[in-house]
């Protein structure tokens, strides 16, 4: 388009990027903060946003590492982050394929098969994932406390319950796996039940191959959702060593004890990763969302 | 193609038969347990795992099963539960189910008549022993080998000390005796003649007997004074005579008792109407701001005069990328009254200190804007993604009409994509009406209402107010916190019915 530009145009193009440079400066100031406070020595030094030398204390006591202070103390650390993020990484890889499975198939019998309840089915699914967890920690609670009676390794203070609580949550999956088989086409199948495949080897070697994508996409979105879920873990959970980072990182800020520095080298260690996954698969994600969302 | 072999035809029924045994032996252990909900539950599962799998005309279920049961099981069902805790008045102090109460009150004991006998501990190799002392009779006791490392309950038979093989040291002194008092409290010590002995003392064990004895009519008889307890199935609790409630209470159906209380009690009611307008207020706010940010945003990237787009915009994208509970405590952080980055800047530029943690309006502000901040770029993202879908005609037609960029917005823009956005907007509002996380680790409500009977924060909102009940400073009162929670889930079934007309308007108008 050959548009005569004017002189105004000229001016909205500066007002814009400058627009832009503060809100991008506004938006990344935590992030920069939080890194100059990992590496500023003390948890109260206040004084300059730069810190003046470097000190890697806070990066050693969430590394697990013991450091000795200028006076000569030895300072332990405080809580066990490496332990969290090994928790919340066991328990949301877990989750995760646990999801994955229970999704999967389920959406495979949605998109391929004929069956009573199928339509009422995939709406209650729709409506299910429109109340969060978060309304019923009451009963939440009480089914795992009296659970935990009887067996004690699904009771409060386990990972297997919180697994088994994370379990449920498959309605959104279902519902994007299925719109992105109902894209493969069905002759394919069909040519393998022609020669011969159960409608089990079809779906297991015919079709999930060919949705590898789509896998990925729900497994990394289940494993993120489950590092990052609070409310559940944070009733189920109480000792020390078995928190999840989401749950523990808050007692690195209580006011009785406020380890503001050792908190922001904990958060960029375990935040880092995460992030990094979710940007890496935020192109997969976008697509496959919507290739979920928009197929009814 | 092979027939099958016997092997494998027999092996899956061999496994669902392990798989019947090892569930019918956990619904039995529950049941045994007194778990008769949960035991019915996991029957039901249990028989409907068998049939789907075991039936021809089933097979699509097969593949529908487990997924559909964990979602049935772990989503559906506690919500099912809230709603039922709601008419109980389970709560710390209700915490039993009725025969565990009464068990409670039956395992109750106090020293019957009888002189306590003098009790001395010695070191026996590398363990103890006890020696019971019958002062009037003369007669001695002495007990096997003792570890005292346990506190579970033990009852041990006392032999005379003349048959004991054994030659006791001195008795240790009493700084030992009291290291190993939670040990030794939970031996109960059996006599030859079959008194049974408790330690009452430091140097002495008495005979112990039973508070309660258990009448025909349901009612605790109290073996040293005749009071009786009644259990009374309206409180919850045994009372007695007088009325007056012993603890521990039982759980029973209170009715609509909660929800009278929510509704019709003022301490209640009060605190509940501000609540849930602030909850209102904040998701609506957070809402219109962050939308309205992620729309301009996404109105500028898709300027072609604008460079260097791709570096804004994974910029301005961060703060969905990094993990909620991780921005959220660090803005806890930055915003600190005393230490806080932010005030350190403002007090450097504009000498002015906020208490963003103590005042009521500044918390609020601080959580609109952390709110804003991690909510914008998904609003980005969409409007990105619709903004894209308008056919660039349109504003070649309205450039040579001669049309700025405001007219543009106004005119074209906002009217095309403010249709599929809205179920959107709609579903953001009811993921803020619940946005627990943020309250929670932020501000965890606070600060609190001065004037209010039972705690409740300003800045709470309806579901970390009714966390707090549940879980935090009220006294656990579960039944409450579900009544609540039923009355939360009746506003967001309004708010998704809402929001399932629009997205089906529109679906109607992409067609």
């Amino acid at each position: 388009m050959a548009i005569v530009l004017d002189k105004s145009h000229r001016w909205r193009v500066l007002a814009a990027h400058l627009f832009l440079i503060v809100l991008v400066l506004l938006v990344i100031f935590p992030f920069l903060m939080i890194l100059s406070i990992s590496l500023r020595p003390g948890n109260f030094a206040a004084g300059s946003l730069i810190p003046e030398h470097i000190s890697l204390e806070h990066w050693k006591l969430a590394l697990g590492l013991s450091y000795t202070a200028p006076d000569g103390r030895l300072v332990r650390p405080d809580f066990p982050v490496l332990l969290w993020l090994w928790n919340s990484v066991k328990v949301a890889g877990l989750t995760a394929v646990i999801t994955l499975t229970l999704s999967t198939t389920a959406a495979y019998a949605f998109a391929r098969m004929k069956f009573r309840g199928r339509q009422a089915a995939l709406g209650g699914l729709m409506l299910m994932q429109m109340f969060p967890a978060v309304l019923a920690l009451v009963a939440i609670y009480a089914i795992f406390d009296r659970l935990g009676n009887v067996f004690p390794a699904v009771g409060i203070d386990s990972h297997a319950a919180l697994l088994l609580a994370y379990s449920g949550g498959i309605a959104l999956h279902v519902w994007t796996i299925k719109g992105y088989f109902d894209t493969i086409p069905v002759e394919i199948e069909e040519a393998a039940k022609v020669d011969g495949a159960t409608p089990w080897q079809a779906f297991r070697l015919v079709l999930l191959p060919m949705a590898v994508p789509i896998l990925m996409v729900v497994f990394l979105l289940a494993f993120i959702g489950a590092i990052i879920e609070y409310p559940v873990a944070s009733i189920l959970l109480h000792e020390e060593a078995k928190l999840t980072l989401a749950v523990g990182s808050k007692l690195f800020l209580y006011d009785q004890k406020y380890l503001w520095g050792d908190f922001a080298a904990a958060a960029i260690l375990s935040g880092l990763p995460i992030t990094v996954v979710f940007i890496l698969a935020q192109k997969w994600m976008i697509s496959g969302l919507t290739a979920g969302g928009l197929k009814g | 193609m092979m027939p099958p072999s016997t092997s494998k035809r027999w092996l899956p029924a061999a496994g669902v038969a392990l798989v019947l045994i090892a569930a019918l032996y956990g619904v039995t252990l529950v049941y045994a347990a007194g778990e008769t909900l949960l035991a019915g539950t996991m029957l039901l599962i249990s028989a409907l795992a068998l049939w789907v799998y075991s039936s021809r005309r089933t097979y699509a279920y097969r593949y529908l099963f487990p997924g559909i049961a964990a979602a049935l099981i772990f989503v559906v069902f506690p919500m099912a539960y809230t709603m039922g805790i709601g008419f109980t008045n389970y709560s710390s102090k209700n915490l039993l189910k009725f025969p565990r109460a009464t068990q409670y009150f039956l395992d109750e004991t106090y020293q019957a008549g009888g002189e306590p006998l003098a009790f001395t501990l010695h070191a026996d190799g590398g363990g103890f022993r006890a020696r019971i002392e019958e002062g009037d009779a003369g007669k001695a006791f002495i007990s096997g080998p003792l570890a005292l490392k346990g506190t579970e309950p033990l009852a041990l038979k006392l032999e005379p000390a003349e048959q004991v093989k054994t030659t006791l040291g001195d008795p240790l002194p009493l700084k030992d005796v009291i290291a190993k008092q939670p040990q030794l409290k939970a031996l109960a010590f059996v006599l030859p003649d079959g008194r049974t002995l408790r330690m009452t003392g430091l140097r002495q064990f008495g005979p112990v007997q039973r508070l309660y004895e258990k009448q025909a009519d349901g009612s605790l008889l109290n073996q040293q004074d005749g009071s009786v307890l009644r259990p009374n199935f309206d409180s919850g609790f045994y009372e007695t005579a007088s009325g007056e409630r012993m603890q521990p209470g039982f759980q029973v159906g209170v009715g609509w008792a909660n929800y009278t209380r929510i509704f019709t009690d003022k301490a209640f009611q009060e605190p509940f109407i501000r609540i849930f307008v602030w909850t209102v207020v904040f998701s609506a706010l957070t809402v219109l701001i962050g939308s309205a940010l992620g729309m301009f945003l996404a109105v500028l990237f898709n300027w072609d005069a604008l460079r260097f787009k791709g570096v804004y915009r994974v910029m301005l994208f961060l703060p969905y990328a990094v993990p909620g509970f991780i921005s959220i405590l660090v803005f806890k952080g930055l915003f600190n009254n005393n230490f806080g980055e932010i005030n350190l800047i403002l007090e450097a530029l504009f000498g002015i200190r906020p208490a963003w943690f103590s005042d009521p309006t500044l918390a609020k502000l601080m959580l609109l804007i952390v709110n804003v901040w991690l909510g914008y770029p998904y609003m980005m993202v969409i409007c990105m993604g619709l903004i894209k879908a308008i056919s660039a005609d349109l504003y070649e037609a309205s450039a040579v009409a001669g049309a700025g960029p405001l007219t543009n917005f106004f005119r074209i823009t906002l009217p095309l994509i403010l249709k599929p956005l809205t179920p959107l907007l709609i579903s953001a509002f009811a993921f803020n009406f619940n946005n627990f996380v943020l309250v929670a680790l932020l501000t965890g409500g606070r600060p609190d209402f001065l004037d209010t009977s039972v705690p409740a924060g300003t800045t709470d909102l309806l579901v970390s107010y009714t966390y707090r009940i549940a879980f935090q400073d009220s006294g656990q009162q579960y039944g409450l916190a579900a009544a609540i929670s039923t009355v939360i889930f009746v506003m967001v079934a309004a708010i998704s019915l809402v929001q399932m007309r629009f997205t089906k308007i529109a679906r109607d108008d992409r067609r």
